[in-house]
């Protein structure tokens, strides 16, 4: 079983042979690609949203959300399957007040960085390898999060 | 992950943009009270770059934003695709909630903490 829980899994219990990943990879490339193209990416347009001197992020994130609503529509109207013939289900997102803390932490370092965790990776691809440093900190980030989880307040 | 750095790094050197980034004025003119004047790339250079590592402007820029993007995902059980775009498009209001805390965290950060990073990382 699938889950979208970030405190599960994401496992599938089919096995494959390993050149089934190709797939995951050319999904990758393209949405590379369109980082860039669309200046998601760039530190720049991070700061023009956050000082609301331009409408490019917003736009891009309003017709993401608008795409991302026609697909899973089509996907439950149609009952489309994976690849793999397995039915997708969309979980519901339990709230906690983790969601709270933790979205003002990110947001902090979403404008210091101009990267969420995906764009991380475009960075690296598209010429400034010492994110790689910013890489591997948010990778600690995770780790300290997982070591401090029964601590922190949810 | 790794198809993400390969696309980038396709879209940067085969389908190249050759104008400068086109930023805001007010933007551009806030930045530059920071020193920060390249635009020709994606990212600032003059700020991202392997020489200010070991200075406390690598140590804000690059590991503690970092380190925030990383703890802060997994405590919101979410980033800006699993929430904002996936949670909205799903209208889920835990997602919501978060949006709007990602932006008011980015708001705090930009307009209220940057001016002193800046000041002090000078």
């Amino acid at each position: 079983m699938r889950h979208t829980d970030a405190m599960c899994t994401n496992e599938s219990e089919l096995q494959h042979p390993w050149w089934h990943n190709f797939k995951y990879l050319a999904v990758g490339i393209i949405f590379g690609i369109t980082f860039v193209k669309a200046e998601v990416i760039s530190w720049f347009r991070i700061q023009e949203m956050f000082r609301l001197h331009a409408f490019h992020m917003y736009g891009v994130i309003g017709t993401a959300v608008v795409v991302g609503a026609i697909s899973v529509w089509l996907i439950k109207y149609f009952k489309l399957r994976t690849l793999y013939g397995e039915p997708v289900h969309f979980e519901d997102k339990k709230f906690d007040k983790g969601v709270i803390y933790g979205g003002l932490i990110f947001g902090i370092g979403w404008a210091i960085t101009g990267a969420c965790p995906g764009p991380l990776f475009a960075q690296i691809g598209g010429g400034f390898s010492v994110v790689a440093v910013t890489l591997l900190s948010a990778i600690a980030g995770t780790w300290t999060y997982g070591a401090l989880r029964d601590r922190l307040p949810h | 992950m790794a198809g993400i750095a390969i696309g980038a790094f396709i879209a940067v050197n085969f389908f190249q943009n050759p104008n400068e980034v086109q930023v805001a004025e007010a933007t551009r003119q806030a930045l530059s009270e920071y020193g920060i004047q390249d635009y020709t790339r994606m990212l600032p250079a003059d700020l991202f770059n392997w020489d200010n590592l070991f200075t406390w402007k690598g140590f804000i820029f690059f590991i503690v934003g970092g380190f925030l993007v990383g703890f802060g995902t997994r405590y919101a059980g979410g980033c800006t695709s699993g929430h904002s775009i996936m949670g909205l498009s799903t209208l889920q209001w835990p997602s919501l909630v978060a949006t709007i805390c990602f932006m008011v965290g980015g708001f705090v950060s930009t307009n209220l903490l940057m001016p002193f990073i800046f000041q002090w990382v000078k």
